[in-house]
């Protein structure tokens, strides 16, 4: 990504964000609520597109591409929701078989092998007749990385793969993203707030607040990191460059005498 | 809204602007993906089942109430000028080149329409047209142009039945509770309703109205806001927008069919 910008109507979320992601490696992308870190997947997914800059993917500035260019690229992209966003109306296994169906021709017993395949990859070869509205959210978001490895893609993106599982599941999920980097050079991007999680699995950590990148580096590096952002990040401190509050005007305009409404 | 504010008319227009040229672009890529859609029939079939088979019983039992009271409401007219025999046509040719398209469409835009509004507005909600997307599958291939397709199929046969349930309605009001004669009953419908201006006319009615109450119910569904409230209206807009569109294009047509 070269000097992107991006934001909603009149609010910028990025503001001049240089990154490079390497084939095969893990990168965490941390950083405070919406700081612009789920609007980074969504450009490189293009579905938004940048105000200025350029997102190129294998060489290719991905804004240039017409809607077949993109198609044919985001099949090479796989990507993990918050919440799952599973096809409410098929069952696990339809979930896990639409990319198939819908850009292969193989046999419905080729689909079946990789269906259960991948659903054994996340533990969940038992729960394929399931419907979506039967799982727990957890399970939700690991048919929904079923789903998304279902073509083998060369990145995956992940938002929140870690928020709201419990630290059995938590512990798998984090293997499995980690596995599947070292089996099949996937590139992944996981979107976090986990530090431990993100720390253990992740190469190489990016650190987003405010819109712009303040840290990049190997854990290590941003663990010694004396950005003072950072460090208020793992110092959970309310007070520092980040502001708790969501800009206002000030305490004593709403509440003090000069409050009218 | 102030409606001396020149500057927010003029907002107003552009904002309905923009929907209408976008509106009018999704159109043109249902169109377009005509082949697509029908390459992958079952798709559409499935969707036929949804909206035609499950919208059947409420349109045959509407069909019969509607016949059964043609029947009556004609008999008491033409009782006055001796011609009573005829009430037979009356219901036919009522239900066929009017009541049929017409009724069915708004019967139609209640129970099929606002629940494809639903479904497209929920799949919104969900994050699932996004997540079809980012799988490099094009939602409005997938989702919206099978229903579509759907829709334009089921409301001409839909029609039918209802015109075909009404003409039974009239027949048991009009012979077994009136007493008009069965054979004349029978002889003057088939001597009165003519092929190609009555019943081909009411067939195209009803594939237009097919046309505008599915596209209407995609169009707010896929629109919508995502939340629970932009759901909720959409789903009223489909039912409003729908229902006068069809009102305001029956009377186009019938104009349009009259003068030919």
């Amino acid at each position: 990504m070269r000097g992107v910008s991006c934001g909603y109507g009149d609010r910028v979320i990025l503001s001049n964000v240089d990154l490079d992601l390497h084939r095969g490696q893990v990168i965490g992308v941390m950083g405070t609520s919406g700081g612009g870190k789920t609007t980074l997947l969504r450009l490189i997914g293009r579905q938004l597109t940048p105000i200025s800059g350029q997102v190129m993917f294998d060489g290719v500035d991905i804004a240039t591409l017409d809607r077949n260019g993109l198609y044919a690229l985001r099949r090479r992209m796989g990507m993990l929701f918050q919440f799952g966003a599973l096809f409410t109306d098929f069952s696990v296994f339809d979930n896990v078989a639409f990319p198939l169906r819908e850009h292969t021709n193989l046999s419905e017993s080729m689909i079946r092998d990789v269906v259960l395949m991948k659903l054994d990859a996340v533990g969940l070869r038992g729960a394929r007749n399931l419907m979506p509205s039967e799982v727990s959210g957890g399970m939700a978001r690991r048919v929904a990385l079923a789903r998304a490895i279902a073509l083998d893609p060369d990145l995956i993106m992940y938002d929140e793969p870690f928020a709201g599982l419990d630290p059995i599941s938590l512990g798998s999920a984090s293997r499995l993203i980690r596995d599947l980097g070292q089996a099949l050079g996937v590139t992944s991007i996981v979107v976090s707030h986990d530090v431990e999680e993100t720390f253990a699995i992740a190469d190489r950590i990016v650190f987003i607040a405010n819109g712009s990148v303040v840290a990049q580096g190997t854990p290590d590096e941003i663990r010694a990191s004396t950005d003072p952002l950072v460090h208020q990040f793992f110092t959970a401190s309310p007070d520092g460059p980040v502001e708790f509050h969501y800009p206002a005007v000030s305490i004593a305009d709403d509440f003090g005498a000069g409050a009218r409404r | 809204m102030n409606w001396l504010n020149p500057a927010s008319v003029g907002h107003l227009v552009r904002t309905e602007l923009v929907s209408l040229g976008m509106a009018a672009r999704l159109f043109a890529r249902l169109v377009a993906l005509t082949p697509a859609a029908l390459r992958r029939f079952r798709l559409v079939s499935e969707q036929i089942f949804f909206v035609g088979n499950r919208s059947l019983s409420i349109i045959s039992v509407s069909g019969l109430f509607v016949g059964f009271v043609l029947a009556l409401q004609g008999y008491y007219t033409l009782k006055r000028y001796g011609s009573a025999e005829a009430v037979g046509l009356l219901v036919a040719l009522s239900l066929v080149r009017e009541l049929g398209p017409v009724v069915t469409a708004l019967l139609f835009a209640g129970r099929a329409g606002t629940s494809l509004t639903a479904e497209i507005g929920l799949m919104k909600a969900g994050e699932q047209l996004a997540a079809m997307e980012m799988m490099a599958v094009d939602p409005v291939r997938r989702v919206l142009a099978p229903r579509f397709w759907a829709g334009l199929i089921a409301m001409p046969l839909l029609a039918a039945v209802f015109s075909a349930v009404g003409v039974i309605g009239g027949w048991l009001v009009a012979v077994p509770l009136l007493g008009i004669d069965d054979g004349s009953f029978w002889s003057q419908m088939q001597g009165g309703v003519r092929w190609t201006a009555d019943v081909g006319n009411g067939v195209i009615k009803s594939i237009v109205f097919g046309i505008t109450v599915t596209f209407v119910a995609l169009w707010q569904g896929y629109t919508c806001k995502p939340t629970p409230e932009g759901v909720s209206r959409a789903t009223t807009q489909t039912v409003v927008v729908s229902s006068l569109a069809v009102l305001a294009l029956d009377f186009t047509l019938t104009a349009m069919m009259f003068s030919i």
